[in-house]
């Protein structure tokens, strides 16, 4: 059913009946074309662009718990493309053009909103660093605007600007970054790779992986029963060392636990997304009127969706000096969600030693915004067995190469990019 | 998450800094593949790990903590040079 004006009118007149679910549950085939581990954003965008884009249909989503559950569900909304390396801007510039049509591409209401992403400044080396990136951006086609204290100011009046030690200077803004509704994005693409054919199988966790004689991955050992495919792609950041484990991989990845925060509902007050540059704190307001915050990771590795409290004040002193009217608002809920902390920071689309095995994995905590990007490349991967050209920098090996992409430079201690 | 550290006894997490998986040992002969596998690759464990945390605002010791990824229990803190130590003998 295409959602449509017409299709509500349609509906309402037969008292909102007619309904049926976004996506189909079809009994499991014995062997598909190509498996797609995790039903998160990443994997059913995967799906989608394995149908659409390559015409391969007989695929399959295997998801351990239920569409939505996961990381997908657990990000604070954010997207944006205001990165500073080369193996970065490209592949996150089409993720960003790719949200802007993804509405009309997947015929659901995602709730895509521009509403601007503006990282504040707060002394001239932070400017300069803002300057750069500003222009690193500018110099792939993305937008920037390098802002000052005054149009800081008009954009966001409610901010501390004359913190005795973090004094406001001035922000770069990325017009074209916003928020996104999470969950809608993980419903819209099952339901458009559903319709293209693929399986959204719930409910089905993978405990093994088999292989040949030759060594390549031929089938997978579910809670469902065995099934063979093709080839077989890893999207399950968070735990994607416990199932590369499966096939004898160590990958450069920690799991870390990161912490997001929602305040009661407020009347609109914050315009964008604001991130603090003294701290790291983030905070945008969802339509709902929530404020949605978070900071750093907790630091340690986890497996556990749940932080720990220090944490937890760390985040509210940062944001309390970044905007002191947050003080006068109370918090209605917490959580955490696994991160995939990858050794320099940066994400990994790539085959993987073992044949028939390829990899999505290491988002950090920079996964959501690359929902549609992710899944276009790691499909054009699956597909061709070659990278896309905007994920070529994506490799498993550049850890032995040396090719590392570490926009924050902190080396090979994952909790701290 | 509390750790009980040996010398001063037990102190919320918050006193330490992180370091990591204790598992992975410098190569002592230089063998390129085993320093990728030092500096690069973890075992990322869902349940009991070691690994140093250092009592920043303490006693200023390294420690090797036992502690569950998945629980975030502590089950034992020694110090890392201790530890080290008795590995050597």
């Amino acid at each position: 059913m295409r959602y449509s004006w017409a299709s509500l009118i349609a509906q309402s007149l037969r008292k909102h009946r007619g309904w049926k679910p976004a996506w189909a549950t079809r009994p499991v085939k014995p062997h598909y074309d190509v498996i797609v581990v995790g039903g998160g954003g990443h994997g059913l965008a995967t799906a989608y662009y394995l149908a659409r884009n390559h015409g391969i249909s007989r695929v399959a989503v295997l998801e351990k718990g239920w569409i939505g559950g996961g990381n997908v569900g657990r990000n604070t909304t954010i997207i944006r493309s205001n990165y500073l390396l080369d193996g970065n801007i490209p592949f996150y510039e089409w993720s960003l053009k790719l949200w802007e049509g993804l509405e009309q591409d997947l015929n659901y209401n995602a709730m895509v909103s521009q509403r601007g992403v503006l990282n504040l400044y707060h002394n001239d080396a932070q400017r300069d660093a803002a300057a750069r990136r500003g222009n690193a951006m500018r110099f792939h086609g993305v937008d920037a605007e390098l802002l000052d204290r005054d149009q800081v100011r008009r954009m966001a009046p409610f901010l501390d600007f004359d913190d005795a030690r973090f004094p406001i200077a001035g922000g770069l803004l990325q017009p074209r970054g916003g928020t996104v509704r999470h969950d809608a994005v993980a419903w819209g693409y099952a339901r458009a790779a559903s319709a293209l054919g693929v399986d959204v199988i719930q409910g089905c966790e993978v405990i093994g992986i088999e292989r040949d004689a030759a060594g390549a991955a031929t089938a997978l050992e579910t809670t469902r029963g065995r099934i063979g495919a093709g080839r077989i792609g890893l999207a399950v950041a968070g735990n994607s060392s416990r199932v590369a484990a499966m096939a004898g991989l160590r990958l450069p990845i920690e799991s870390h636990v990161l912490q997001a925060f929602v305040s009661e509902g407020l009347k609109p007050v914050i315009p964008g997304v604001i991130t603090f540059g003294a701290g790291h704190f983030y905070i945008s307001q969802s339509d709902k009127g929530g404020l949605v915050f978070g900071g750093n990771l907790d630091g340690y590795n986890s497996y556990a969706q749940r932080g720990h409290m220090p944490t937890v004040e760390d985040v509210c002193e940062s944001g309390m000096a970044m905007m002191p009217a947050l003080g006068r608002a109370r918090v209605l809920r917490s959580w955490g969600g696994i991160m995939d902390m990858s050794m320099d920071g940066s994400p990994i689309i790539d085959a993987t030693p073992v044949p028939g095995l390829y990899l999505n994995a290491g988002w950090c905590y920079g996964g959501f915004k690359a929902t549609p990007a992710s899944g276009w490349c790691f499909a054009h991967l699956l597909a061709t067995g070659a990278s896309h050209e905007v994920a070529c920098a994506y490799r498993l090996d550049r850890f032995a190469t040396g090719a590392l992409i570490n926009e924050k430079g902190e080396g090979a201690q994952p909790n701290l990019h | 998450m509390r750790i009980h550290c040996p010398f001063c006894g037990s102190r919320d997490t918050g006193e330490f800094t992180y370091r990591g998986d204790a598992a992975p040992t410098r190569p002592t002969v230089p063998d390129e593949a085993a320093f990728i596998d030092y500096a690069y690759l973890r075992d990322n464990i869902a349940g009991p790990i070691d690994e140093h945390w250092y009592h920043l605002h303490g006693c200023r010791q390294w420690l090797t903590v036992r502690r569950d990824t998945v629980t975030h229990e502590i089950f034992s803190a020694v110090f890392a040079a201790t530890l080290a130590t008795e590995e050597a003998r």
